[in-house]
């Protein structure tokens, strides 16, 4: 695994000890690290340039202000420049001022999520907006795509188009219009077959797709995992069809997610929303802060948080962000959190979403996610003392037998456990000394209601 | 630098546009491999996805040998591709079924929309022609029209499809259906599964299982395991291997949609790293879009025909 920026930063930063202007010196060799980070992170290669270059103008020259030092003051403008590449605060919602039928139409790249998409984007209209929706599949490919767009529907309970066999898409797309205004549906979401940004004949035929039903959104659906080819795929679609937004599907995977900056920088169309699982639910509004801190490798925090929220104890939850959020919390909060986690399904998604976690998932590969590690954590944690859960640093040799006998594990795992206890709150104490100073505030804030800050500690 | 490395770059653009009027002149202009050069040969790396830290790798041991040397645009590509190759060339292994298998069973997994059941049919058609008795598994109960998508592949290259009833355990599907395929003294069986992360837990676990049961019926089933990955996969692809391979002992990588214009650089540092077989490569939707992974073909398509030296110290200008 690649070392976080995180962890990248904190070696530079420890150099940057000056204070006044930052020089050009300093800032050149944080820029390196940025550069890197986010190449790892599968940003497309001209838009990182560009990204640097405008990073490096904006900090060279900058005051240090005594309350924080240099590599703060950088990594504060690193991290505020890409929330704006991304599209600053706040989400952009979807296009429905049209005049009804209003149609929105689906394009990208084979398997990028669109069939998927178009169904969730169905349910959300329907049951959030209470738009009566009408789903059709222009997808004349790929094998058995019209019924896999049927079937979406009649999960979602929406209505789709009847398959018509032998019609060309523009047909489809046509009789699509032509039902939505008969039958009185607010919109019609058109899926279209994955298509290739080189391949000319299919490109035109979205085009003309495009031109047969002047579509209130065009969407891109792109896949989280893209690589560098985001530059190509962004462009041509863009020049065909033109782009009014993004939808990055898979964001419940690990990648990084530079493709979003990619996507962004080059069709200057917003990101407007973004899959997060192969269920009809699983549609999100798009967040710059915490996807500049995936970009970053500074984490999701923010992200566990709202999806801890979701599924946990809301009291519970916030009080667990911000124990997390001042790198307080004691081996009780690890046990509590054991146990959410156990509900939360999918552990290797949770330690993902928190930098420098990839040692724990590493252990946890082995056992095969296997989530009577946590079980056992949980037992071992059970045998302690209530001072002994508070203060982990009195756990000694003596202690750690007693504490092993009385929970049936091995000094071993008592002493595995501990360690990554400890791991796990040195890194929350250094995502919360960065974090203070403006990379988390905008995520957590957001989440948090009014009062529930952790108040500013002076530097 | 790093401030010298972005100047250096902008500079070398321009002074290439106004010294060499077109395109035609860069293939008989000998250039110096210099460290502007050679920069920009590792961007051109970088852009095909081979991720900075393996990029930076092929170009170091790139200088080491061609530091200085006076080269036109085509000999760059050549050799440049020729490294390249090197670490391909241990990974390029064709698939080929134990004839002593009957079934040679064969699992494909991958994460979601990568091309498994697509290259499930072309392999299919491919085996089917050398006469192999082909049987696919609709392994993915989970996805909606997966089962009927590979029983429209089954019809269209002539092999049967076992199938369950919807949501059916897919270890259960693949245990009757490897005792069928022995009973039928079947040649191969290709089991589908539903496409996962490979961060999802329970999920991976599911994968586990399927083996587990068909181990029940012969122990040494699967035969293979096939990791099916996208071309236009980034880094990402290096936890997916990772991941994939610990979990359910990956055998090999068939790398899909090579027909785009995303490169798949990201295979280098998969050679590199976990020395897997790279089996086949996917170039197209078409039952016949499958070809054996040729490490020099991959290589030249990771370069790029179209390579041109834009920096580089300019020793002689050939006649245009
Ligand atoms: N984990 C996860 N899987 C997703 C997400 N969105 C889609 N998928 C899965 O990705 C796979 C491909 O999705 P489709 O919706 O069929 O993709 P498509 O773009 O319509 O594919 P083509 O029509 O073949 O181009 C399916 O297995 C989906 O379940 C997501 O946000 N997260
Ligand atoms: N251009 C191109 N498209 C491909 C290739 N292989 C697969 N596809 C397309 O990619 C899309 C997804 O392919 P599938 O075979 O359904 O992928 P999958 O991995 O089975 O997907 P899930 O089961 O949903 O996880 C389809 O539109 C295929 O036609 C290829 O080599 N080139
Ligand atoms: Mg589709
Ligand atoms: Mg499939």
């Amino acid at each position: 695994m690649f070392e976080t920026l995180s962890g990248r930063f904190s070696g530079v930063f420890d150099k940057l000890r000056g204070r006044g202007a930052l020089s050009e010196a300093d800032v050149a060799e944080a820029m390196r690290e940025v550069r890197l980070a986010m190449l790892d992170a599968d940003v497309a290669l001209p838009v990182v340039k560009d990204f640097v270059n405008k990073v490096r103008e904006r900090a060279v020259g900058q005051e240090v202000l005594d309350s924080i030092s240099p590599g703060q003051a950088v990594a504060k403008i690193v991290n505020d420049a890409l929330i704006d590449a991304l599209g600053g605060a706040g989400a952009v919602p979807l296009n429905l001022n049209n005049a009804a039928p209003i149609p929105i139409l689906m394009v990208g790249l084979q398997g990028s999520g669109k069939t998927t998409t178009s169904g969730k984007i169905a349910l959300r209209l329907q049951t959030r907006e209470r738009r009566r929706v009408l789903l059709a599949s222009l997808d004349v490919q790929r094998p058995a795509a019209q019924l896999q767009l049927q079937q979406l529907a009649e999960r979602a309970r929406v209505a789709s188009l009847p398959i018509v066999p032998g019609q060309t898409p523009v047909q489809i797309a046509q009789r699509a219009i032509e039902t939505g205004r008969r039958e009185g549906f607010d919109v019609v979401i058109l899926d279209t077959a994955g298509r290739l940004s080189i391949d000319e004949a299919l490109m035109e035929e979205v085009r003309q797709i495009r031109a047969a039903t002047n579509p209130a959104e065009t969407l891109l659906v792109v896949d989280a995992m893209t690589g560098q080819d985001a530059v190509n795929t962004a462009k041509a679609f863009n020049e065909a069809v033109g782009v009014s937004g993004v939808v990055m599907t898979r964001m419940d995977g690990d990648a990084r997610g530079g493709a979003a900056l990619s996507m962004r920088a080059i069709t200057g169309a917003p990101i407007k929303l973004t899959g997060s699982g192969e269920k009809l639910e699983a549609l999100e509004e798009f967040h710059p802060e915490r996807v500049a801190g995936r970009i970053l490798g500074l984490g999701d925090i923010a992200g566990l948080v709202e999806k801890a929220s979701e599924t946990l104890d809301h009291e519970e939850s916030e009080k667990l962000a911000l124990k997390m959020l001042r790198g307080k919390f004691d081996l009780d909060d690890y046990a509590s959190q054991l146990r959410q986690i156990q509900k939360m399904g999918s552990i290797g998604g949770i330690l993902d979403m928190l930098p420098g976690m990839g040692k724990l998932k590493g252990q946890l590969d082995e056992s095969k996610l296997d989530t009577s590690v946590f079980k056992r954590h949980q037992a071992i944690i059970s045998s302690m003392t209530k001072q002994e859960r508070r203060t982990p640093d009195i756990i000694k040799a003596s202690r750690k037998k007693r504490i092993a006998a009385g929970s049936g594990a091995t000094v071993q795992e008592v002493n595995r456990l501990l360690k990554q206890f400890d791991d796990m709150s040195t890194m929350m104490k250094r995502i919360n000394k960065l974090g203070a100073k403006g990379l988390m505030r905008q995520g957590l804030s957001a989440l948090m209601p009014k009062g529930a800050m952790p108040p500013q500690r002076p530097h | 630098m790093a401030l010298g490395f972005f100047s250096r770059l902008k500079e070398g653009l321009s002074r290439s546009t106004q010294k060499l009027g077109g395109n035609l002149s860069a293939v008989f202009t000998r250039r110096r491999l210099d460290d502007a050069a050679l920069d920009e040969l590792e961007e051109v790396l970088i852009a095909a996805d081979l991720g900075p830290a393996v990029a930076g790798r092929v170009i170091e041991s790139f200088r080491s040998s061609r530091f200085g040397a006076e080269v036109t645009d085509a000999e760059v590509r050549d050799a440049l591709s020729a490294e390249i190759a090197r670490v391909l060339e241990p990974v390029a292994v064709p698939f080929t079924p134990d004839p002593a298998r009957r079934p040679h069973v064969v699992l494909v997994v991958g994460v979601n929309g990568t091309g498994k059941t697509t290259t499930i049919g072309k392999m299919a058609l491919q085996f089917g022609r050398q006469g192999l008795r082909t049987i696919l598994v609709a392994g993915d109960t989970f996805r909606a029209a997966a089962v009927e998508q590979l029983q429209i592949w089954g019809e269209r290259v002539g092999a049967p499809v076992i199938a369950g009833p919807p949501n059916a355990d897919a270890a259960g599907l693949a245990f009757e259906a490897l005792k069928k395929g022995r009973a039928e003294g079947a040649d191969l069986l290709l089991i589908d599964t539903a496409g996962r992360l490979h961060n999802k837990g329970a999920l991976m676990e599911e994968l586990a299982k399927i083996i587990r049961v068909m181990r029940k019926f012969d122990e040494t089933a699967p035969h293979s395991v096939l990791l099916v990955l996208d071309a236009t996969t980034g880094q990402n692809a290096i936890e997916q291997v990772r991941v994939f391979k610990e979990l359910v002992a990956v055998t090999g990588l068939v790398v899909t949609k090579l027909d785009g214009s995303a490169r798949g650089g990201i295979v280098v540092a998969l050679a590199d790293q976990f020395k897997l077989p790279v089996h086949a490569v996917g170039v197209g939707e078409q039952a016949e879009d499958l070809r054996p992974f040729s490490a020099a073909d991959y290589a030249r398509g990771l370069v790029g025909e179209g390579l041109k030296l834009h920096s580089g110290a300019v020793v002689e200008q050939g006649e245009d």
